[in-house]
């Protein structure tokens, strides 16, 4: 049995997600004696395709083509499908990021596949298919069989431990043909949220709420979060009136992550805002409410005003990071 | 122009989810069900479009007769006519292809769906649609504009954002930022009982994958309170106990 893993990069480069889902897929294969093949679509250089041997992939399929530097999803999902016909993959690993979204379900249907949409963890059985997601915004989990000969899992970023070992990946150069439908849709620019850490890559992020009363005061929202290298994110409210970008806005209806810390300052922890942040590891939670909802949900919590709270948690980390 | 909307059901934002003692489905007694909030995004925005380049925008639903009171409010909100698919949802590939059966005959110029269900979240019929259907897809849309025969969408990408050009027809998935819902005046409500609602029966559609068992997550343990005085505290338990710095 094979498992074949897509591999993404990013401007040529791979990041955490990809480890982890090769990591995943390398596990699969060793609990069902198969063989593991990654399947990269751009320019990424060999040492690096080679490093993914480290993560337990023992075959890369490198599809080098001009047209696929942006990421499209009806021709990513062609050449992901046809290295999966290739390997004779029984199962398809794709991490859960953006572009991993809009190509999953594409190639499900191409390979006639299940797909379990954010995977959280191995299968609890692989007979029948079983793997654990969750559901209703993070308030619920569910086991979802899959029943079809081929099988295609969307792992949900930083919920799998990246595994290495020695090892080093041999390369293929593979070319699967294109139709002209896989080029409906173009990309034309790319807006990069400059400098700063993608909130949905971020280990850690500081977030703040309406508590803070004004966007004058996020300096020292920014300064912690630069100190623990960190994102920063809001809530819905104060990306409405203009307090911070659109994009910073986290929840039900904005964007949903799971960091390692999240660490909430003046957000009373309304149940749409816990929806995008509940499946954080560790919850620190600032408010001036005892009664505040968050600490609820919060593994830790200062009842104190953030403005005398957060100096002072700027200064201990500063103090911490000069003697770590 | 002809807008096809895809709608789902979902719990209410607030509501407390719980499961039936069996743990095999969501416990929906007393449960007040809402539009999904992504697909009352794509519903406005089809709406909006349709007000400057004319047409007609057609919401459609997989599910049993429940749902009717909310494809009747999607009716108040302003689309003209609605599709009922009579089955129960059951993965996203059974509601893609239902949906794919349905569009393929009637043919759409812009096919949009919310970004994901809040129920499920998955995030895949756009995509699956997109691929049943031979057309390009987009998800997780935070723009639409259609100039002609060429769509302009803005969509999110890991760390930032990406304009994307595609040819009609096309499918996409609505985020927040598409637009600002509506909420449907008197007039609206009025209309909407005499608007069409045709139901059509599900086509014969191979089951991948099913949700056998749910669960709620483990409750997270107490939280421990620290002196606001003491804030070198937090750090230290934040280093040696959470190793989360
Ligand atoms: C359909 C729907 C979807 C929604 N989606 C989202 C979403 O995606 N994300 C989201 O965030 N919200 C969402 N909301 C809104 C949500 O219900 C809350 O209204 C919102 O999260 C509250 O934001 P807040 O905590 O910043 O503000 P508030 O509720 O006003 O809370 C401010 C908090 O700051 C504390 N505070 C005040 N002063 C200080 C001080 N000096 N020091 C410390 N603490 C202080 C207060 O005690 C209070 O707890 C949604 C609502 C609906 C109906
Ligand atoms: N039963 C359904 N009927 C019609 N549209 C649906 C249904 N389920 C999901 N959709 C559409 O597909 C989108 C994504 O759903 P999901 O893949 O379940 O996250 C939703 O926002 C809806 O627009």
């Amino acid at each position: 049995m094979s498992v074949l893993i897509f591999a993404e990069n990013w401007d040529g480069k791979f990041k955490k997600s990809t480890y982890e889902a090769i990591s995943y897929g390398a596990e699969l294969a060793k609990q069902a004696g198969g063989s593991v093949t990654a399947v990269v679509v751009g320019n990424v250089s060999d040492e690096d395709m080679k490093a993914l041997g480290k993560y337990g992939a023992q075959k890369v399929l490198s599809v080098k083509n001009d047209k696929l530097n942006a990421m499209n999803p009806s021709a990513y999902a062609s050449a992901i499908a046809q290295a999966s016909q290739k390997e004779s993959a029984k199962i398809i690993v794709i991490s859960y990021t953006y572009s991993g979204r809009s190509v999953a379900g594409r190639v499900a249907v191409r390979m006639k596949a299940g797909l379990v949409a954010g995977a959280t963890a191995l299968p609890s059985s692989t007979s029948p298919f079983t793997i654990r997601k969750k559901c209703f915004s993070g308030k619920g989990l569910t086991d979802v069989v899959v029943s079809s000969d081929v099988k295609v899992v969307g792992l949900t970023p930083n919920s799998y431990k990246v595994n290495t070992a020695d090892g080093s990946a041999s390369i293929e150069s593979f070319t699967p043909t294109f139709s002209d439908a896989d080029f409906a849709s173009t990309s034309k620019e790319t807006k990069k949220t400059s400098g700063k850490i993608p909130l949905t890559e971020a280990d850690i992020v500081v977030s703040a709420g309406r508590g803070l009363k004004g966007p004058e005061n996020w300096g020292m929202v920014e300064q912690l979060a630069e100190l623990l290298g960190a994102a920063t994110a809001c809530s819905k409210p104060v990306a409405d009136v203009g307090w911070r970008p659109h994009h910073e806005h986290v929840g039900q209806t904005g964007i949903t992550i799971g960091p390692n810390l999240y660490i909430a300052i003046g957000i009373s922890g309304a149940i749409q805002h816990l929806a995008g942040v509940s499946s954080s590891k560790v919850i620190v939670v600032i408010n001036n409410d005892k009664e505040a909802p968050f600490f609820k949900a919060a593994n830790y919590g200062i009842c104190g005003d953030a403005f005398e709270v957060v100096p002072k948690l700027i200064e201990e980390v500063k103090k911490f990071k000069s003697a770590h | 122009m002809k807008f096809l909307v895809c709608i789902t059901q979902v719990p209410d934002t607030t509501t407390k989810i719980t499961f039936t003692p069996d743990k095999k489905a969501f416990n929906a007694a007393g449960v007040q069900f809402i539009i999904n909030p992504y697909d009352e995004i794509a519903l406005t925005r089809a709406l909006e479009l349709k007000e400057t380049l004319g047409g007609t925008v057609t919401v459609i639903n997989v599910g049993q007769a429940v749902t009717e009171a909310n494809i009747r409010k999607a009716l108040a909100i302003g689309a003209d006519d609605a599709i009922r698919i009579n089955t129960e949802p059951t993965d996203a590939y059974y509601v893609a292809f239902q949906i794919a059966e349905v569009a393929k005959k009637n043919g759409y110029d812009v096919i949009l769906t919310g970004k994901e269900s809040i129920d499920y979240n998955g995030g895949q019929v756009p995509m699956m649609l997109g691929e049943l259907m031979g057309l390009p897809s987009v998800s997780v849309a935070t723009k639409l504009d259609i100039n002609g025969t060429v769509a302009t969408l803005e969509r999110e990408i890991d760390g930032g954002k990406e304009v994307v050009e595609t040819k009609l027809p096309f499918v996409a998935g609505a985020q927040k930022g598409m637009a600002e819902p509506r909420i449907p005046n008197m007039r609206g409500i009025m209309t909407a009982r005499t608007k069409p609602l045709t139901v059509v029966e599900p086509a014969a559609c191979d089951l991948l994958s099913s949700s056998v068992l749910f669960d709620s997550p483990a409750a997270k343990g107490e939280c421990k309170m620290i002196d606001p005085n003491n804030v070198g505290e937090l750090v230290n338990l934040l280093h040696t106990e959470a190793k989360a710095i």
